[in-house]
């Protein structure tokens, strides 16, 4: 269970999050939305620890996450970035086991616990036959799938993840959003994540959070948030919002 | 499903492949030829059997002893701790900077440590100083100081992002080469002696150089071989290292720190020697790969042995004079690194 009260963050004087108060229970999916710009990934980074925030409350199953090192907040929250800056030189497996690194010492030592940890996370996301690949040489879906089991790898119980599927195709964007939502089930992860397209948000989402300008302007189930004026109002463009024939979910379809 | 059992069956390769030890053991071997060839030859050459008498004490020659004892041995050393320090310290900057441009020099300490020698010898400063000689150590401590400048100027806030630090190094080079030239220029031909002393000092030190320098490079180069997991999480970027647990600023620092301690304190005692820096770790990473915990140990034996190469190729190209060794490590440095270049199989390596 995640609480944030009051989150702000900012950039010199310019104020990037205004006040962000979010609640997100354990096992539960919720989704960041929102144009770009607006505070998403900045909201991603905050948690982690790698903008500098300031808050009243942060914490984590009522722990509070101020004052942690690097290593104690990554074991409780894992980060799943997007696939621009990733080193070609390393294999797959070596860049798994990277993910237990806030469990080693510095130099950074391999149990056969977090050999079998690592290999774990790859079968998980079904990467295990190509481990040996150099990560340069994957497709852009592969690549994200490693990237979802280092941070698997990381045994924490909160996920984010940062547009997961930006650079990838309908069939990746769906098959890794599957794939995360199975995990979140069966493993009662907490999930935040940034998403751009509505309708997969829709889809995979317990609850979204549409953040404009740096604060939530919504925050509800997918049919309390995405309705047409809402939609209109935040993405200036106007759209249609029609339940969707045979799934229980919505379909947002961009007018004109 | 065939894949995912075959790989069942062959698991992968575990992240230390420290078994694999051929590179070590192969780079050693090399080392060791090259500190032979280092000893054996020069204006005199001196038997293996003899060397060995004399290490001894039990060779009938004074000569070979004193030529071993007061010229080889410690020039061996001096070549040796150099090369050691410039490519352990290249491989951890490179990583440090994700560039594959990056050399011990990038960020000024060898304009620094340059302006340093040249800001002594025109104020002329006794020549020893605390007991230790004085143009090295005020080359060492501007050197070093330049680092920390530069570090300053490129902070924002809590990080040091590499792009700034990079270009405040380069800026700041310039600005110390320049002020080095105009010293040079507006003073008399002393000066010369700086110029040269910093273009290869290899040949000028003895015992003394030895030991001022020795612990500088096994500090420096014993912290930066423990940094090989840091800098593995570093080549993420800063946010994917510190959001898988790293502490990147003080990774950062820490790195910065050691690499720049070690290059100062080379530049100090042996001059400016380029390219051994730049490519050892490249042809280590072409060859064994870029596992930082693997690379940065490989291309300090490895830099030890290459310099002390060109070093012997140095003097007897044109013996009895002597080349540069900087000349050396340069022309038979790029075709080597050419050919290498050119025969690597593995795309994208770096």
């Amino acid at each position: 269970m995640i609480e944030i009260k009051n989150l702000n963050v900012s950039y010199g004087s310019r104020l990037i999050l205004k006040n962000i108060s979010l609640h997100v229970k354990k096992g539960e999916t919720l989704a960041l939305l929102g144009p770009n710009g607006s505070g998403k990934s900045t909201l991603i980074r905050a948690l982690s620890g790698v903008a500098p925030a300031s808050f009243d409350t942060l914490s984590l199953s009522g722990r509070s996450l101020s004052g942690l090192n690097a290593a104690a907040r990554a074991r409780l929250m894992a980060v799943v970035p997007q696939t621009v800056s990733l080193p070609p030189a390393f294999t797959v497996w070596e860049t798994v086991l990277l993910g237990r690194t806030p469990y080693l010492n510095f130099l950074g030592q391999i149990s056969a616990k977090d050999e079998a940890i690592a290999r774990c996370a790859l079968t998980k996301v079904d990467a295990l036959s190509f481990a040996k690949r150099r990560v340069g040489q994957l497709s852009g879906g592969e690549q994200q799938r490693v990237l979802l089991a280092r941070a698997l790898a990381q045994s924490t119980p909160v996920l984010l993840l940062d547009e997961p599927t930006t650079h990838l195709d309908l069939q990746h964007q769906v098959g890794l959003l599957e794939l995360v939502h199975k995990l979140a089930r069966d493993e009662n992860l907490t999930v935040l994540i940034a998403l751009h397209d509505l309708n997969l948000a829709a889809r995979y989402a317990d609850r979204l959070a549409l953040i404009v300008d740096g604060e939530i302007k919504a925050l509800g189930t997918p049919k309390e948030v995405l309705n047409p004026e809402m939609i209109a109002a935040v993405y200036h463009w106007p759209v249609q919002v029609m339940q969707h024939p045979f799934l229980d979910t919505l379909l947002i379809l961009p007018e004109g | 499903m065939v894949e995912a059992r075959l790989a069942y069956r062959n698991p992968p390769r575990p992240y230390p492949p420290m078994k694999k030890s051929l590179p070590f053991l192969l780079s050693i071997l090399f080392l060791l030829i090259s500190v032979l060839l280092s000893i054996a030859i020069g204006s005199v050459f001196i038997p293996l059997p003899d060397v060995w008498k004399t290490l001894i004490g039990q060779s009938a020659n004074p000569t070979f002893a004193t030529i071993l004892w007061d010229i080889r041995l410690p020039r061996t050393a001096l070549v040796l701790l150099t090369g050691a320090a410039l490519a352990g310290s290249g491989a951890s900057y490179q990583g440090l900077f994700r560039n594959p441009l990056a050399d011990p020099y990038l960020i000024g300490v060898a304009s620094g440590a340059g302006l340093g020698a040249v800001i002594a010898m025109s104020i002329q400063w006794p020549y020893s100083f605390f007991g230790l000689m004085a143009i090295p150590m005020a080359a060492f401590l501007t050197g070093m100081a330049t680092v920390l400048l530069v570090y300053w100027i490129a902070r924002v806030g809590q990080s040091v992002p590499t792009t700034n630090l990079i270009l405040a190094g380069t800026v700041f080079s310039s600005f110390a080469s320049a002020l080095t030239s105009f010293l040079m220029l507006r003073s008399s031909g002393d000066l010369h002696r700086a110029l040269g002393w910093l273009l290869g000092g290899v040949s000028l030190g003895g015992w003394d150089s030895v030991l001022a320098l020795l612990p500088y490079v096994i500090v420096g180069l014993a912290l930066l071989t423990v940094s090989g997991h840091a800098l593995n999480l570093l080549q993420f970027g800063d946010d994917q290292a510190q959001q898988m647990g790293l502490n990147v600023s003080r990774a950062k620092t820490f790195i910065l720190i050691a690499a720049s301690l070690t290059t100062a304190a080379a530049v100090a005692f042996a001059g400016i020697i380029g390219f051994v820096g730049l490519i050892v770790p490249h042809v280590v990473r072409l060859w064994w790969g870029g596992d930082y915990r693997r690379l940065i140990p490989l291309s300090i034996i490895g830099g030890a042995a290459a310099l002390l190469l060109a070093d012997v190729l140095a003097r007897v190209v044109i013996a009895p004079q002597e080349l540069p060794i900087g000349i050396v490590t340069a022309l038979a440095g790029s075709p080597f690194f050419l050919w290498v270049l050119r025969r690597a199989k593995n795309q994208g390596y770096w």
